[in-house]
This record gives C-alpha cells, sequence and structure tokens, in this order.
C-alpha cells in the first residue's frame, strides 16, 4: 500500500452522446457549431491508488464505467479532469491481436503487435520461439492470419500480449474467450504473473473469478466509485445491490417469469439447520425449499429447479419427476423441500430458477428465472477449481503422510 | 485508502512544454523517434500490405505511373501538341518531361491522402491500443515515400539511358524529395484528425486535388503560365499567375525538374518559399493533431 504503482487523482470522463451522428460539413455550417450532443459523465470524482504487485478487480453493471477507466489507465482515452500517474510498463488486453494485419504472416504480425505494445526488435527476437509456442501456432506461423481460425488468431493475439513482461497487465473480459483449454492456460499465466510480484488490473464479470484472483476490488456504480476493498466483501455488495436491482428490473420487463398460473411459485428459500439464509458453505447439509399457491387441484405435477452460475452455466437441474416423487397438489398453499445432504458447489454465487409444470414437463405453470441467489463459500471439500467438487478422496501407494 | 499526494515532477513538466508552442513540437519529434521501431513496423505493414495478394506485386508500383504517362503522352503530346521545352543536351521528350513531374505529384497526392485516411482505417488500433498516433500518419507517408524513391531510381536510369547524366544532382533531388516528403505529412496530419470528425473532408480533398494538379506544372511547361502574364486576357488582370505562384508545389515540381530534365540546379528562391511554407504547415499540423488527438478513441 505504501507503494502505488498507479495513481488516479480526481479524474472525471465525459463522452459525448450525439442525436444525429452528423460528420457532415454542411450540416456543421449551418447549425454554426458540430453536431449537437449531450454531454453524459462516464466517470466522475475517482480517486484510487493501485498497490504494487497486487491484482485489482474493477467491478460494476454494465455501463458502470469500468472500462472507461481501464482505457484511461491505459492512456487510450484521455480523462477530462483529473490526473493518472501510472509507473512502469504496461500491456493491455482489451483485445486480443488488434492491430493484426489480415494479409501478413504470423510471424510479421507478431513483430507488429509485439512493436505496438512497446518490444523492441531485439526483445521480439528472444522471446519470438516462447510465443509461438505457446500460442501452439508453430505450424502456421508462415501463414497470413486471414486464414487462421478465430481461435488461432485470438491465441496468438494473447501469446504476444503475455510475452510483452509487462509491469502492470490490464485485462478486460479476455479470460473469457477462447475454448477452455485456453483459458485454463491463460489462468495459470495470470497466475505466473501474481507470483512474479507484478501488478494486474480486471475488469470482469466473472465475480466468482474475480473474488478468486483478486487481492482488491472496487465497484463502480454510474461513473462513481462505489467501494474499495477486500474482494469477498465488496463483492457481496455488489451482488446484493444488483441482485435487487435486477429483480426490479426483471418484474417491470416482466420476462422472467411465464406460465399459465395454476400453481404460482411464491418464493425459495434455502436453509442450513432448518434456518434461512443467502450463504453456504461447500460440503453443508442444505434444503432448498420451494412454497406455491396451487388456485386448483392438479394431480401430478412437477417441481424443479436450475442452479446456474452467475455467467449463466448450468450447473444442474433437478426435479420431483425425475427424484422419483409424485406429487398431487391441493388447492391452497404447500411447499416442496430438496434436501442436498452435502452440497458439492465450489466457491462463488449462483442463481436459481424454479419451475412448476404438468407431468409431461412440457406445459408449464410457473417459470421463474434466476428468482433468488445465494452464495457458497469455500468448506469441505477444500478444492478451488471449476464449479463443483466431485467430494473424491487422494490415494497413493508411495509414502504417505498425514 | 486515500492521502495526500506529492506532485508529480513528469506532469508539471509537460503543461510547461504545452505552453512552449515551438517545444512541442520538438517534444513530439522526440516521442516519434522513441518508437521507431513500431513506425518502421507500421511502415512495413503498409508496403506488404499495399500489394499482397496480387500477381504483379511491387511492379505495380511502376505500371501505374508509365501506364498515366503513356496515356498523357498521346492526350497532351500527340493529340494537343503541347510542346515541351527543350531540356539539357537538346532534351526534347514529352514523356520524360511529364514523368519528373508526375511521379512527383502522385507522391505528395499518395502520401497525403493515405495519411489522411490513416487514423479511420486504423480506428481499432486506436482504440484498442496505446501508441504515439502520430505514428499512424507517419508511417503512411514513409511508405509511400518508399515507393516514390524507388519509382525515382528507375527513372534516373531511363534519364541515364537518354545520356543525361542526372547523378550529381541525386544529393540535392533527394533533399527535394525529402522536404517534399515532409510537406504531405504536414497536410495529413492536420487533416486526419478532422477527417476523423467530419468525414467528408476526404471527399472535399479528392475534389481539391484535382484543382490542385492542374495548378501545378505537370502535363504543362511553366513557360505557358507565365506567357498569361501580360497577355490582357482575364486571367492576367484576375492576376490569377501570381496566385499560381503561391502553390508550394510549383517549386517541388519545378526544382526535380530543373534537376533532371534541364539539367541545371533549381533556383534557391521557390526552395526557400516551400522550405518556409512546409515548416509552418508541419507547427500548424502538429498543434492540430496534438490537440484533436485527445478524443480520438472515442470518436472512431
Amino acid at each position: 500500500m505504501n507503494n502505488p504503482v498507479i495513481t488516479v487523482d480526481n479524474v472525471a470522463k465525459r463522452f459525448r452522446i450525439y442525436h444525429e451522428r452528423n460528420q457532415s460539413i454542411k450540416v456543421a455550417l449551418m447549425r454554426g457549431r458540430r453536431a449537437k450532443f449531450d454531454e453524459f459523465w462516464a466517470l466522475q470524482d475517482i480517486d484510487l491508488e493501485i498497490p504494487e504487485g497486487k491484482t485489482f478487480g474493477l467491478v460494476g453493471h454494465n455501463g458502470s464505467g469500468k472500462s472507461t477507466l481501464l482505457k484511461c489507465l491505459a492512456k487510450i482515452l484521455v480523462p477530462d479532469r483529473g490526473d493518472i500517474a501510472v509507473r512502469g510498463k504496461v500491456s493491455a488486453l482489451l483485445e486480443l491481436g488488434a492491430g493484426f494485419h489480415p494479409e501478413l504472416s504470423g510471424r510479421d504480425n507478431v513483430y507488429l503487435n509485439g512493436s505496438i505494445l512497446g518490444l523492441t526488435k531485439a526483445e521480439i527476437d528472444r522471446k519470438f520461439d516462447d510465443i509461438v509456442d505457446f500460442a501452439g501456432l508453430s505450424a502456421f506461423i508462415d501463414t497470413p492470419v486471414k486464414n487462421y481460425s478465430s481461435g488461432m488468431y485470438v491465441r496468438l493475439g494473447f501469446s504476444v500480449a503475455i510475452n510483452v513482461d509487462p509491469d502492470i497487465l490490464m485485462v478486460d473480459e479476455v479470460l473469457a474467450v477462447g475454448d477452455e483449454e485456453f483459458q485454463r492456460r491463460s489462468m495459470e499465466k495470470f497466475k505466473e504473473f501474481k507470483d512474479d510480484g507484478r501488478t494486474i488490473v480486471v475488469v470482469s464479470h466473472a465475480l466468482g473469478t474475480m473474488r478468486d484472483l483478486c487481492d482488491e476490488v472496487a465497484w463502480l456504480d454510474h461513473g462513481r466509485l462505489q467501494s474499495v476493498g477486500k474482494p469477498g466483501e465488496v463483492v457481496d455488495d455488489y451482488i446484493e445491490t444488483s441482485h435487487t436491482d435486477r429483480d426490479e428490473e426483471a418484474a417491470k420487463e416482466g420476462r422472467l417469469r411465464h406460465g399459465s398460473g395454476e400453481i404460482r411459485l411464491e418464493d425459495v428459500e434455502l436453509l442450513v439447520d432448518g434456518v434461512p439464509t443467502t450463504t453456504v458453505h461447500t460440503g453443508d447439509d442444505v434444503t432448498f425449499r420451494l412454497r406455491y399457491e396451487a388456485s386448483s387441484d392438479v394431480d401430478d405435477a412437477v417441481f424443479g429447479l436450475a442452479i446456474a452460475t452467475l455467467s449463466g452455466q448450468n450447473v444442474t437441474g433437478p426435479n420431483t419427476k425425475d427424484g422419483g416423487l409424485r406429487i398431487d397438489v391441493r388447492r391452497g398453499a404447500g411447499q416442496v423441500d430438496l434436501r442436498v445432504p452435502r452440497i458439492m458447489l465450489l466457491a462463488g454465487t449462483y442463481d436459481v430458477t424454479v419451475a412448476s409444470t404438468d407431468s409431461t414437463l412440457t406445459h408449464t405453470f410457473d417459470h421463474q428465472k434466476n428468482l433468488f441467489r445465494f452464495d457458497v463459500l469455500a468448506g469441505q471439500p477444500t478444492d478451488r477449481f471449476g464449479i463443483v467438487s466431485l467430494g473424491g478422496t487422494w490415494q497413493s501407494n508411495g509414502v504417505q503422510h498425514g | 485508502m486515500y492521502r495526500l499526494r506529492r506532485h508529480r515532477p513528469d506532469q508539471r513538466a509537460r503543461s510547461k512544454q504545452e505552453r512552449n508552442p515551438l517545444l512541442g513540437l520538438l517534444t513530439d519529434t522526440r516521442e516519434v523517434y522513441k518508437s521507431r521501431e513500431l513506425l518502421h513496423n507500421l511502415t512495413l505493414r503498409e508496403l506488404r500490405g499495399k500489394y499482397k495478394g496480387t500477381a504483379l506485386g511491387w511492379a505495380w508500383s511502376l505500371i501505374n505511373p508509365l501506364a498515366t504517362t503513356a496515356i498523357f503522352t498521346i492526350v497532351f503530346s500527340t493529340v494537343m501538341r503541347v510542346n515541351p521545352p527543350v531540356g539539357v543536351n537538346g532534351l526534347h521528350n514529352y514523356s520524360l518531361f511529364l514523368l519528373c513531374g508526375l511521379l512527383t505529384w502522385n507522391f505528395m497526392a499518395g502520401a497525403f491522402q493515405t495519411g489522411m485516411g490513416s487514423l479511420v482505417a486504423n480506428g481499432n488500433l486506436i482504440k484498442k491500443t496505446y501508441f504515439p498516433r502520430r505514428l499512424l500518419v507517419i508511417s503512411n507517408v514513409a511508405a509511400a515515400f518508399v515507393s516514390y524513391a524507388i519509382e525515382m531510381l528507375v527513372l534516373i536510369v531511363i534519364f541515364l539511358a537518354f545520356r543525361v547524366n542526372v547523378l550529381p544532382y541525386v544529393p540535392v533531388i533527394f533533399l527535394v524529395m525529402v522536404l517534399l516528403g515532409v510537406f504531405a505529412l504536414a497536410l495529413a496530419l492536420m487533416l486526419s484528425v478532422v477527417n476523423v470528425y467530419f468525414r467528408d473532408i476526404a471527399h472535399f480533398v479528392t475534389l481539391f486535388m484535382q484543382l490542385w494538379f492542374y495548378a501545378t506544372p505537370i502535363i504543362y511547361p511553366i513557360t505557358l503560365i507565365e506567357d498569361v502574364r501580360g497577355s490582357g486576357s482575364w486571367a492576367d488582370k484576375l492576376h490569377l499567375v501570381d496566385i499560381y505562384q503561391l502553390n508550394p508545389m510549383v517549386g517541388f515540381v519545378e526544382s526535380i525538374r530543373d534537376m533532371m530534365y534541364a539539367g541545371h540546379l533549381p533556383d534557391w528562391k521557390p526552395i526557400a518559399y516551400c522550405l518556409v511554407v512546409t515548416v509552418i504547415l508541419l507547427w500548424i499540423g502538429n498543434r492540430v493533431f496534438g490537440r484533436m488527438e485527445k478524443r480520438l478513441a472515442e470518436e472512431l
């Protein structure tokens, strides 16, 4: 904390929103000035210090200004007010392979891209083999990049950017590109970076990753700094607020709920030891409780819930039919429980979607997307990567300790 | 979390430079010099990308002016009977006369116009990466200069084949070429940023270039213009000849032509005029660029 590499001092950035985008002199002359525009402050009163060697995350809604701030740090945008001081060599991964020339070979593009990112020719010469190996493109390095698949393109772009050896790495959502293998390798590379004591500034919607990766997180809302602090706390605050926001938005749009309405699902509770909660630990004995209100008798109704990550990846979707439970619903209120003796979800935030249908699962009485959100904190098992634990135990025929 | 921060000397220094405009040009030049490897790579990208995928490749950069020369020679020399002046050693050849001016004009026009469009063409690069934005304009002008230099080399060989020894003038020719390059750069810098805000500048420039082409002694000898003076025609009364002389391209084209076709060193006055105009334009162009480049990433 004594040694900030990036100091952001009272920074504000204003964008112009053009009503009619007329890039024509005639119109400009007739109006006397340029096209009419509204001003909109994308960032206001931002004060930040990013300490050396830490991984610093920026979270917020779309349009909260987090990418704008990152671009200001990377000198791509110039703030209208305030100062930004950056100490050290910066490499910004805003778009992989930006500046590749399609007609040129991979080799030429490595040199071109490398020099855009600030490498000298001698440095690229030295790193060339590493770059090509990491991208796994040795066989295609003299092919024009226009013939590359999008995956190859991105891999080469990432490989150049990561080999720039920056003091500060700025990343905007690029972790979400490429296949599983590529994502795994980029994560490894980031961990390596962290271990080398370099500073990383990362913008992402993958809150689970942010929690895991960052040492400190700043939450931006409508261009203002909401809070800065430990990733767990800031991300939780952010999730809580965005959850209510989202519910209101969803209610307004009415898009997230549909169904014919004979059995209306009222709410979902998550119980640990019979007590409702929104936070559980991996391995806890939990119960999901669905409360419903039926307006008529329905024989053989099916209840189900689906658990998904914030990025929308479905984890599982159990229902009473698959679970072998036949329920004849009688008019009035009722409840259905799903007991999970050991919840195997790993640390992260999850959304619960609920539904009630007829026995064929084709006619929907009620379906509510993301009705409930809960957090899982690390527990037992202590696995760290991915979404679920397999709950396995390790054994070896070597010498075992403990 | 927040604490009082000491003054940062580098930022104070920068604002001081902004106050001194002449120093600004020097700082910008130094910044460009520091990024010369990137400039080199961007220039190579322009050069390699230009004819990539064509069967004739680089030959196009020679075929184009030669074809134009053939057409113009037929139209202006054979059909319209424009009489080229008699050059060194009794040289009397319209095509050679034309090429001196045409190559020079083509370079200036090409460098200026591609340089001017370079920011719009590389919008994605500007929005996603940081590097001195000037390099995009400079690399386009530099790439055009490389083609120009090759074309001029070929022209020198052609002159040698016509037994005109232009070799003693090559250093001066080169200096004039470089000055012309800076001239084109100055225009391109100035209008490249403006072009981002008003896209129809590019169309306007295309129109203006036509006028400029005919207002420069490329297809006709300058003596025809001087004949207008004192002729009592409407053009003479409007002092069009004096206005004509203000065109710096007259000095550039005539200087190159003096050394190659006429076989003597050019008058120093038009060159001095070109130099002064170029320096002033470069200063203005660089300032305009510096003021408007800040919003590039969001306007593109």
